[in-house]
């Protein structure tokens, strides 16, 4: 038996996974139209290769990655394109983005559409066939799964797929699992494959017999040779990325580094499957499993169109009248969503429709009494009594300094929070807080280092032309002093003589007075940021003279 | 829209304050046990003192009063000043110490939450520093009086002032275990011969190492039910023990047995009860190990070469001042940066 590790602290909420496990994975009719967003994934947005009133085939691409981090968008289903504009979108941020609208002929005709030879394909062309099919994480994170396939030359030795699955209520992992063991660990050989990792172990928290017991026949069935899959103690948030690899390897990934530079990466079951769809099926991301439970008739798990309006998917579960909000995730990470009119993505793992009775609204906060169940719970180990109290108090240098940015939103704290205080909240705001301020301070930066480029121009003027002036009166002294030199007369000659060296004085004193030091300028709070300043305007001085005197002159 | 998580564990401030009042119920049995039911009427009136307070001040401070007269907080104030300070008090003491302890070092502070002080200590300082007299007055069991006051006759000392005609005051009062041997070893006697004095027992005082172990009972309950946690009251008991330990074994004459530093006065009451006050204790745990040592230190050198019998309630409110620094000087490595900064 392999060794488990423990990570710190966990809860252990109420799971209510029966509810929406008892039937199996059922597919979602072809719904009346697909709101499709082109932003589904970390990084740049799709760009829309489509134009409105085109006919789109099933699989074909409407949207084209965009930059390094990006990934595409495809139609899921035929039909034509009806609308190309701003929309709401199903994600936290509640703003509107830029969804393709297509009413779906209900031909659903594909593309022509084929298999890699996974043999003898470079990796580089299965990558990039990853980021043409729109494969990204499905855990939530919807991180391109192209990128995360690149080691960039870190040794990797064991690859985590992550069926932990912690959240509540969550269950389409579950249920691919227990339906599609084969296909996901077909991927997971992939994935295997394009990170030259040594073995692969599958965590599954021990809340979900069936599904451990599936993926285990079909290791054992396809003869899957150092693969493991491990049943982990349930206990929020083992699912986390960095919790289960840390479970399963005792390996602590913290936060900024990469997994891959401690030889360790982890995909979601649920994109270990897409990728063998996409690469040896040929099959682009169109659809996901994804749990509709909560306040429904018939809790139960979607297989769902990329784009299907989240009003249609839940009138298959049977949502209750009383529903006022749809949540998308689990209870203790999920979002609330703006509109029922949003379009099911990528990320959407899981719809909760929300009654007041399922989940009453919070008492009334209290203080902070510091009694640190908070800090006994957090995965990340973090002291989340005094990260409040300095988020509260907008003093975000101490947040930093608390780690704030190690926080992972789990939302453990605020569970067991017995004040009631929506802790979380307080941490987001101080993240957003911080970002707006450097970015504003990126915008000051270049402001500044465009002053002080100017200064040194006009700085640089003044000091030439305090030279040239220089010259001119040392080549005027030097001709005087030859005519006195010549000239008898003394008395004059020694005035003459104590002119020119007051003249001589008066240039060089000018010449010192051109020298001024842009620092002294700075109030104290920026010496700080000096020597970072002296070393980008070294850089501009160098920039100044290879410009040579072509850009100045008529700039003064 | 809200923001997640949606979930909330069932708990509350008051229900954790509520569970912290249970587990003082028996202490507060056995004292009456062994000393009659006057503890009961001042416990009752610090209470409503402590309500009243309580709700006059979120008046004054423009805060909801429901919500938090209803967080027990104030009660629990409210019991541990009056498990702190003799039972015949008279009744207005324990009104100012009460009051005092929830207006001043309880709401002028801010309230719940951001009191530096521990409220109920700073009551009984206040109580201590301004009738020295009135606070030395304990009861003696009855066992050892042999007069048993009626639970009318301790009503009518402790609101008139006035005892039953036949007796007097130091009939039924005597200075605490620690008090008497503080002052019987200034006088020059041994340790040995002042245990042999009939307010003994086997730990501590007769009577009060009972009481003091009613409150170990109800210490353990919080322990076992992760109120609080075990770092505090170990820790200040070690320490308590260690001190008074190496004391004991240089001299035996003049320094007491650990165990009766352990069953006299506030040692036991104020590890499980006083200490884990979340709010003036530190977060960290090895901030808490800091702090109840450094309690356990100060409450025996206070005991032994201080101006005061007991030392708890200084040596907590001396340690409370320094919790902040403690917190920023103890705070733990997070996940994945514990292995030199990796």
């Amino acid at each position: 038996m392999r060794k488990l590790f423990s990570f710190h602290g966990g809860v252990h909420p109420p799971t209510h996974k029966d509810e929406s496990t008892r039937s199996p994975i059922a597919q979602a009719p072809l719904p009346s139209k697909l709101v499709i967003p082109l932003s589904q994934h970390v990084g740049n947005r799709a760009v829309p290769i489509v134009q409105v009133g085109e006919r789109v085939l099933k699989g074909q691409q409407i949207g084209r990655p965009e930059g390094k981090l990006s990934s595409a968008v495809h139609a899921s289903t035929s039909g034509t394109v009806t609308a190309i504009d701003m929309q709401l979108v199903a994600h936290h941020s509640g703003l509107p983005d830029l969804c393709v609208t297509i009413i779906p002929d209900g031909k659903d005709e594909w593309i022509t559409h084929a298999g890699m030879d996974l043999k003898n394909t470079p990796h580089s062309e299965l990558r990039k066939q990853l980021r043409n099919a729109g494969v990204v994480g499905l855990g939530g994170a919807v991180f391109p799964s192209d990128q995360k396939t690149d080691a960039h030359h870190h040794q990797i030795k064991t690859l985590v797929i992550n069926g932990a699955e912690c959240e509540p209520y969550i269950t389409c992992d579950d249920l691919l699992m227990r339906e599609r063991a084969a296909d996901i660990l077909h991927g997971a050989e992939i994935l295997r494959e394009l990170l030259h990792a040594e073995e692969v172990l599958i965590g599954i928290e021990d809340n979900k017999p069936e599904a451990v017991a599936a993926m285990q026949f079909a290791v054992e069935q396809d003869k899957h040779d150092k693969m493991e899959v491990l049943s982990i103690p349930t206990m929020y948030p083992s699912g986390g990325a960095k919790q289960l690899i840390r479970i399963l390897t005792g390996i602590e990934v913290a936060a900024g580094v990469r997994s891959t530079e401690m030889g360790v990466q982890c995909f979601n079951v649920a994109t270990a499957y897409c990728v063998w769809r996409a690469l040896a099926h040929g099959e682009p991301l169109l659809s996901r499993i994804v749990t509709v439970t909560g306040n429904v008739t018939d809790a139960q798990n979607f297989d769902v169109l990329i784009g299907t309006p989240l009003d249609e998917l839940v009138a298959l579960a049977g949502s209750k009248p009383d529903t006022d909000r749809h949540i998308m995730g689990g209870p203790m990470m999920g979002v609330d969503l703006p509109a029922g009119t949003v379009g099911i993505t990528k990320a959407t793992n899981c719809i909760i429709e929300s009654s007041p009775k399922l989940f009453p609204p919070q008492a009334p906060a209290l203080p902070c009494i510091r009694c640190t169940r908070c800090a006994d719970v957090c995965p990340a180990e973090l002291q989340p009594q005094d990260l409040y109290w300095f988020a509260k108090s907008n003093n975000f240098g101490k947040t930093q300094e608390f780690h704030l940015f190690d926080c992972i939103e789990c939302g453990a704290c605020a569970y067991v929070c017995p004040s009631n205080i929506p802790l979380v909240q307080y941490y987001r705001y101080a993240k957003s807080e911080i970002h707006e301020r450097e970015r504003d301070k990126k915008a000051a930066d270049l402001a500044r280092e465009r002053h002080e480029y100017r200064q040194l121009r006009i700085e640089r003027d003044k000091q030439e032309k305090a030279e040239k002036l220089a010259q001119k009166e040392r080549e005027a002294a030097a001709k005087a002093a030859q005519a006195a030199a010549a000239a008898p007369v003394a008395t004059q000659n020694d005035a003459q003589q104590k002119l020119i060296e007051e003249a001589i004085a008066r240039a060089q004193t000018q010449a010192a007075v051109a020298h001024p030091q842009n620092t002294e300028a700075l109030t104290p709070e920026q010496s700080a940021e000096i020597a970072a300043i002296e070393a980008r305007r070294a850089k501009i001085r160098e920039m100044a003279t290879d410009a040579g005197a072509d850009d100045e002159p008529h700039k003064q | 829209m809200l923001s997640s998580p949606f979930i909330a564990q069932p708990s509350s401030v008051s229900q954790i304050m509520l569970r912290v009042l249970l587990a003082l119920i028996p202490g507060i049995a056995l004292y009456v046990w062994y000393f009659g039911p006057a503890i009961l009427v001042s416990i009752t009136l610090a209470s409503i003192t402590a309500l009243a307070t309580e709700a006059a001040m979120l008046k004054l401070r423009n805060r909801p009063i429901k919500p938090f007269i209803s967080d027990n907080t104030a009660l629990l104030t409210a019991w541990l000043l009056a498990l702190s300070i003799p039972p015949l008090a008279p009744w207005w003491m324990v009104v100012v110490g009460t009051a005092f302890a929830i207006a001043v070092s309880k709401h002028l502070y801010g309230g719940l939450g951001s009191n530096p002080f521990n409220p109920a200590m700073i009551g009984y300082a206040v109580l201590i520093i301004s009738f020295p007299v009135h606070m030395t007055h304990w009861l003696t069991p009855h066992a050892l009086s042999g007069v048993e006051l009626t639970f009318i006759d301790q009503l009518n000392y402790i609101f008139n002032g006035v005892l039953p005609n036949n007796l007097t005051l130091d009939a039924i009062t005597m200075a605490t275990a620690l008090d008497t041997m503080k002052t019987q070893l200034h006088l020059g006697l041994s340790v040995n011969d002042i245990r042999d004095m009939p307010i003994y027992g086997r730990l501590a005082g007769k009577g009060s190492e009972m009481v003091a172990i009613g409150f170990a009972i109800g210490g353990l309950y919080l322990l076992f039910t992760r109120i609080i946690t075990w770092h505090l009251p170990v820790a200040y008991l070690a320490a308590l023990f260690a001190t008074s330990g190496i004391f004991h074994l240089v001299d035996p004459q003049h320094y007491v047995t650990p165990l009766f530093h352990w069953f006299s006065g506030a040692a036991m009451i104020g590890a499980f009860f006083i200490l884990t006050d979340p709010v003036t204790s530190p977060t960290t745990a090895k901030g808490k190990i800091i702090f109840a040592v450094g309690a356990g230190i100060l409450t025996y050198l206070i005991r032994a070469f201080g101006g005061f019998p007991d030392g708890m309630a200084f040596a907590t409110l001396l340690m409370n001042i320094c919790v902040p620094l403690i917190d920023t000087y103890t705070q733990p490595k997070v996940f994945g940066k514990k292995g030199g900064g990796k």
